[in-house]
């Protein structure tokens, strides 16, 4: 089976574009993709486009409509969080099978000031939220690094300082829906939306787009390897059965299951990693992931804030984009938007944000219901 | 879960007709059970029902013909579920849609011999000092104080401190 290349990769910078539509957006991002790949629309063979909120509006061929209507084949994809990274997860194994050298993958959102997700209820009768708690998405995050709390001891300052730090990594990031310092008082003072976490610890709803141009190792060679980044590992998984996961969605062991597959698909380890850009959709969720992916032991995650490890800077960086908390969380172009950052730096192209030496990254992302995608990408110069 | 996203129009807290030949026959025939796995048995107390699965012994609410834990089928069998206890975790809610009381506690609560449910805890001060995780806790049964559009009632549960 053929190894797998990033040729080309990009995104738009994270906001909010009210007199645009999803396919202008997706448009938009595949172009730049092209380009950075130094290839056109006629030399995709399929497409695979991730978008959440208009799962069933035929999104990728509207793309194709705004930038090439070749007739390839087109695969939309919906996955709730983990759609973009589904996407990009069916064009590399379309590669992998050997029917494909080149695929075009695009990953788009249009949020908006989506407000307060989840919740739906349904059912019948009266509304449940409320009533019989909250299903609303910062609850359920919250409980989830509640967990945590009760197993650990892990603090609300701590929860706090993830959003501390990933808004200050934003600074450094110019596709980032803000680039704002948040210090710990701000983080901690915020309109508290459901206990530990505050408006500042909620990831930002926005519009957004990312494409990527996979290609077999064959294309590589012929259009040259100079700045292609190797796909080692792509993984998906679904939320095994575990004890309370119908009630308290259960975002640990489908992690954990698919950070323990990559690695062994890549044949490398944790330790191996230079910088990791995960799902931090409420800071409670990153502090539970350094765990589930392997970043640190078991019951470790507060040292590992306090000792500030997953700072830009030190031992294994974490979101040095500035994360779902400040870049912002457009569901389904985040999936591809993670392995853009991961790619600029293996690439030596992040600016001033640059994690210096960077050979190894790791992207991983999480659909409530659930979903989660795990991926690690190499420098192969 | 995450696909239903979109936030539902503000909460129909009053009933849309006050009085009508619905409402009184509706009232009549008693509150309906808030959800599926809610039992009210004539002349007996309400309680919660699992379906238990007699391959592995995981234990689901609503019915269902196949256990996901191990994928036996037809061996789901009701199982009435304690009214006792212990907080797992929680998260207190400030924000929620428009018509929807705040604060309030969103519990997770592990059932004694077995069974998560969800719901709201009550009877305790919203505030993290307040509550302890894995203090007892236990079931209790009341009118919910929202009615559907006919204006039926519904009898929903609560958690609240056990001393």
């Amino acid at each position: 089976m053929s190894d797998v290349y990033i040729a080309g990769i990009d995104m738009l910078k994270f906001g909010r574009f009210p007199e645009k539509s999803v396919p202008d957006l997706g448009a938009e991002a595949a172009l730049l993709a092209l380009k950075d790949a130094g290839l056109t629309i006629q030399d995709m063979e399929a497409l695979y486009c991730g978008n959440l909120v208009q799962a069933g509006a035929m999104v990728g061929q509207r793309i194709l409509q705004q930038i090439g209507q070749t007739g390839i084949p087109v695969t939309n994809s919906a996955n709730a969080c983990a759609t973009g990274a589904t996407a990009f997860r069916g064009g590399w194994m379309s590669i992998k099978a050997g029917v494909y050298d080149a695929v075009l993958i695009v990953g788009v959102e249009q949020l908006g000031k989506a407000g307060l997700l989840g919740g739906g209820g349904g059912g019948g009768g009266i509304p449940k939220e409320g009533l019989l708690g909250s299903q609303l998405m910062p609850a359920v995050f919250a409980e989830a690094g509640m967990e945590h709390t009760r197993k650990y001891g892990t603090t609300f300052e701590q929860f706090a300082q993830i959003s501390v730090k990933n808004h200050e990594h934003s600074t450094k990031n110019p596709k980032s829906m803000y680039q704002k310092e948040t210090p710990l008082e701000m983080v901690m003072n915020a309109e508290m939306i459901a206990y530990p976490n505050t408006k500042l610890m909620c990831s930002v709803n926005v519009d957004g787009a990312a494409a990527a141009v996979l290609v077999s190792e064959k294309k590589a060679r012929e259009i040259g390897m100079g700045r292609a980044v190797k796909v080692s590992a792509s993984v998906l998984t679904s939320d095994p059965f575990t004890e309370r996961d119908l009630v308290m969605p259960d975002i640990n062991t489908c992690t954990r299951q698919a950070a323990a597959k990559a690695y062994e698909m890549a044949g490398l380890g944790a330790e191996d990693l230079d910088l990791v850009e995960l799902h931090d959709c409420f800071a409670t969720a990153e502090v539970l992931h350094y765990e589930n992916l392997g970043l640190c032991g078991d019951g470790e995650a507060g040292k590992l804030i306090d000792e500030r490890q997953t700072w830009h800077g030190g031992r294994i960086p974490v979101n040095v984009s500035g994360g779902l908390l400040s870049k912002g969380h457009p569901l389904g172009a985040t999936g591809v938007a993670n392995m853009y950052e991961i790619s600029t730096h293996l690439r030596g192209e992040a600016g001033a944000r640059q994690v210096e030496g960077a050979k190894v990254g790791m992207t991983h992302v999480i659909g409530l219901g659930s979903a989660c995608g795990v991926h690690i990408l190499e420098k192969t110069a | 879960m995450f696909a239903r996203m979109h936030a539902p129009a503000p909460l129909p807290v009053e009933p849309t007709r006050k009085v009508s030949i619905m409402a009184e026959e509706a009232a009549a025939q008693g509150p309906r059970p808030v959800v599926s796995y809610l039992k009210l048995p004539d002349g007996g107390d309400p309680y919660l029902e699992g379906q238990k699965c007699g391959g592995c012994g995981a234990i689901f609410l609503g019915e269902r013909g196949t256990c996901s834990s191990c994928g036996a089928s037809d061996r789901l069998e009701p199982t009435r579920l304690s009214n006792q206890g212990e907080l797992y975790v929680y998260s207190i809610v400030h924000r929620s849609f428009p018509g929807i009381e705040v604060p309030y506690v969103s519990a997770i609560v592990d059932l004694d011999g077995g069974g998560t449910v969800k719901g709201n805890l009550i009877d305790v001060e919203p505030e993290p000092e307040k509550i302890r995780m894995g203090m007892p806790v236990e079931v209790v049964y009341k009118v919910a104080p929202r009615k559907d559009a006919e204006g039926n009632e519904y009898m929903t549960y609560y958690f609240k401190p056990r001393s």
